[in-house]
């Protein structure tokens, strides 16, 4: 996927300016998201659970490669292909040689991020395949050439009326169709791709090494036909989404839905075992995982970012997060949004391309207090900021000024001196738009007033 | 006799230094003063350490931790002495607890000078509450409908929650439900200048949800800078008054002080 991370400051004051639909559409959406998740939260001991899923996930990372290749052999016990993917590339060359290797002509996709972050779909349809996203969301934002722009609701930007129109323009449904009838269209369709298609591609919520099951979470039923009904299942896999043993699922597989949906549970749970076997009347011919690195190892060893591995892909952090609220992900520019986005591309992609990212928060904490997993993010926002810095990204403007505050804060006649010009400035100065700070602030703010005179005036006049 | 030891202990040790705030002392200066009156009318002594400037926050935040470690550097020489240290600030306080040994990890030597100014320092609110052990500081908010701000720092790293509630309704004041009271205004530092747009459309929110009050109250400088600038430039007709002017006006009724 082509990352366009540093248009993020003129992306989003775009959306807000040209699409105020999207902060309504996605205002709504992640409230109730959000609400669920807290609602969901406090009927077990979360706390607990968060524990719990932060250690498992911690003891993953810390024994990555004895679990990769512990989950390897199990998989290759139950029939499954195992292929490695260093990144983006090699991944794609992987899929491309099973689709020719079988084939395939009709594709039909589960919702999977890192398909978007791999760049599978233009790949496969460079190779004159025909690709067809079959989660709800997905599918229309397929319609309309478009990236997701949240990690699980693709499409929440969107409002009814803008899905209304667009099937109503491309499948004569009618003007004001009910929502259930615009699903019943997609399913219709749907339904044929299935029927259709050579090859399902799924991402994978978690791959238990022990077992080499491949766990699925979905709401749709999507997930499931796409793994079972088409000849051949290729799962994208993650290096971070191994987990120990079967029995983690237990707390998994809820920890996940509370905060994802804020369901106890997915609707559907797919535990995928291998391909058909002798006298089983359903199931892929063939399945292969690809286990994806793409950036992960490098993250896994900063002494920092490694945190950020573990986690499950939720979207928790996106619906408590005031700024993802305002514009949705799409002007992030980057196929991860929202606080984790933020410090995930970074890592993944470089902090050159991503610099606006990290300052893309107001550093309010509520992604940290959602989060199933305990990730740091405001610590970590932080760090790759302290990073941009370090590495000269900052503007230089702006690295002198906090040089000059800095030298000023530090030494007391000078910040009296600087007290008592505040008060001398004239109204203008801090009105209007000479400074570019002063202008980032008044346009839209009041001007900043000083009170008359300074506390400290005050101390020493007598209280 | 019971309640006059408390008193009197109090007065003999409650020796409290005020970090005004940067922010505080520019722009809200009658707030610090408010918080001088009402540590003084609980039996503390206030002293102001002049040679105090800012805590160094937004160069923090912003990624700059060398200037960030200078400002803390002058900070902890400031107030070493002190036996407590109380702002009339959230997020300053939060820089100072919980970002100043943050700051230091890998230097043990000012690792403990930090971890001690840690230790001794409080929001002024929490402090009144949680050292002084106050609930009640008088009756002079009746009546009075009060939306409360909770500044992001405060709320969620240091979980400084029902100690402002409990003051303000104690006094006598209703603080109306709030859907969007604990999201981030979109203040943020340095973020409000460098993502305009983002910022104020946080502060429409949080003003789009907000119910008819009186007056609305928050223990950020910074937020309430924002919010009454966004106010004011939209013409909506909502007052912002800081925490320890509020907390002050609430002590100035005396009826039944003590029975809280």
């Amino acid at each position: 996927m082509q990352v366009k991370a540093n248009d993020y400051p003129k992306e989003s004051a775009r959306v807000l300016r040209e699409e105020p639909g999207v902060r309504e559409s996605v205002t709504a959406a992640t409230l109730n998201f959000d609400g669920k998740r807290r609602q969901m939260y406090a009927e077990v001991d979360s706390e607990e659970w968060r524990d719990f899923a932060e250690g498992v996930k911690n003891h993953v990372l810390s024994n990555l490669g004895t679990y990769l290749t512990q989950a390897e052999a199990a998989l290759q016990r139950n029939g499954v292909q195992v292929h490695w993917a260093e990144d983006a590339e090699a991944a794609q060359r992987i899929v491309a040689d099973i689709a020719k290797a079988n084939q395939v002509q009709r594709v039909v996709k589960a919702k999977t991020m890192v398909s978007e972050e791999l760049g599978i779909n233009p790949m496969l349809e460079g190779l004159g395949m025909e690709v067809l996203e079959t989660d709800l969301g997905e599918y229309i934002i397929q319609l309309l050439d478009q990236p997701p722009s949240h990690i699980i609701g693709p499409a929440i930007h969107l409002s009814l009326e803008q899905i209304r129109k667009l099937f109503h323009e491309r499948f004569d449904t009618p003007p004001e169709a009910a929502p259930e009838l615009l699903a019943a269209t997609a399913r219709k369709l749907l339904r044929e791709g299935f029927l259709k298609a050579d090859m399902g591609i799924s991402g994978g919520n978690f791959l238990v090494a022990e077992t080499g099951t491949l766990a699925l979470i979905e709401n749709e039923g999507n997930i499931r036909l796409s793994t079972s009904a088409p000849r051949i299942h290729v799962a994208l896999v993650g290096l971070e989404k191994l987990l120990p043993r079967f029995s983690d699922l237990s707390v998994f597989l809820s920890l996940t839905a509370r905060a994802a949906t804020g369901q106890r549970l997915g609707t559907f749970v797919s535990l995928i075992q291998g391909p058909r076997r002798a006298g089983e009347s359903d199931g892929p011919e063939e399945v292969h995982v690809v286990l994806v690195d793409n950036g992960r190892s490098s993250v896994l060893a900063d002494r920092e970012a490694w945190e950020t591995l573990r986690c499950v892909r939720c979207g928790a952090c996106l619906n408590a997060c005031p700024v993802y609220r305002q514009t949705g992900g799409h002007a992030y520019g980057y196929v991860y949004s929202g606080p984790i986005g933020a410090i995930l591309a970074p890592g993944l992609v470089g902090l050159e391309n991503t610099k606006p990212l990290p300052y893309a928060s107001s550093l309010c904490g509520a992604c940290f207090q959602a989060c199933p997993v305990r990730i740091p993010i405001p610590k970590l926002l932080l760090t790759w900021r302290n990073r941009a810095v370090e590495q000269g990204l900052q503007p230089q403007l702006e690295a002198a000024a906090i040089k000059g505050y800095a030298a000023a804060m530090t030494r007391p006649w000078a910040y009296n001196l600087g007290s008592r010009a505040l008060r001398m400035l004239p109204k203008e100065a801090l009105d209007n738009t000479v400074l570019p700070v002063v202008k980032a602030w008044t346009e839209g703010r009041a001007g900043i007033k000083p009170s008359p005179k300074s506390f400290r005036e005050l101390w020493d006049e007598g209280i | 006799m019971v309640w006059f030891m408390v008193r009197l202990y109090c007065f003999l040790s409650m020796r409290v230094a005020l970090f005004v705030t940067c922010l505080t002392d520019q722009f809200y200066a009658e707030a610090g003063v408010a918080a001088v009156k009402l540590l003084r009318s609980l039996g503390c002594e206030v002293a102001f350490p002049k040679a105090q400037t800012c805590c160094g926050q937004p160069a923090y935040n912003a990624g700059y931790w060398k200037e960030a470690r200078q400002m803390a550097d002058h900070t902890l020489e400031v107030f070493a002495e002190a036996e407590y240290v109380v702002l009339p600030s959230g997020s300053c306080t939060t820089m100072v607890r919980a970002f100043y040994p943050e700051l230091y990890r890998d230097t043990p030597k000012t690792f403990e000078k930090a971890d001690a100014l840690s230790r001794k320092t409080f929001e002024l609110a929490e402090f009144i509450v949680k050292v002084l052990g106050i609930t009640k500081l008088g009756q002079g908010l009746e009546g009075q409908r009060i939306a409360y701000h909770h500044g992001c720092h405060a709320l969620r790293e240091l979980g400084i929650k029902n100690e402002p509630l409990a003051l303000l309704k104690n006094a006598g004041a209703e603080i109306v439900d709030w859907e969007a009271a604990m999201e981030c205004c979109g203040f943020g530092g340095l973020f409000s200048v460098k993502l305009p747009e983002v910022a104020l459309s946080m502060a429409d929110r949080k003003l789009q949800t907000l119910p008819p009050v009186d007056y609305l109250t928050s223990a950020d400088g910074g937020c309430m800078l924002h919010l009454s600038g966004r106010i004011e430039n939209r013409k909506l007709n909502v007052p912002v008054k800081p925490l320890a002017t509020v907390l002050w006006e609430a002590s100035q009724v005396k009826e039944a002080t003590r029975a809280g």
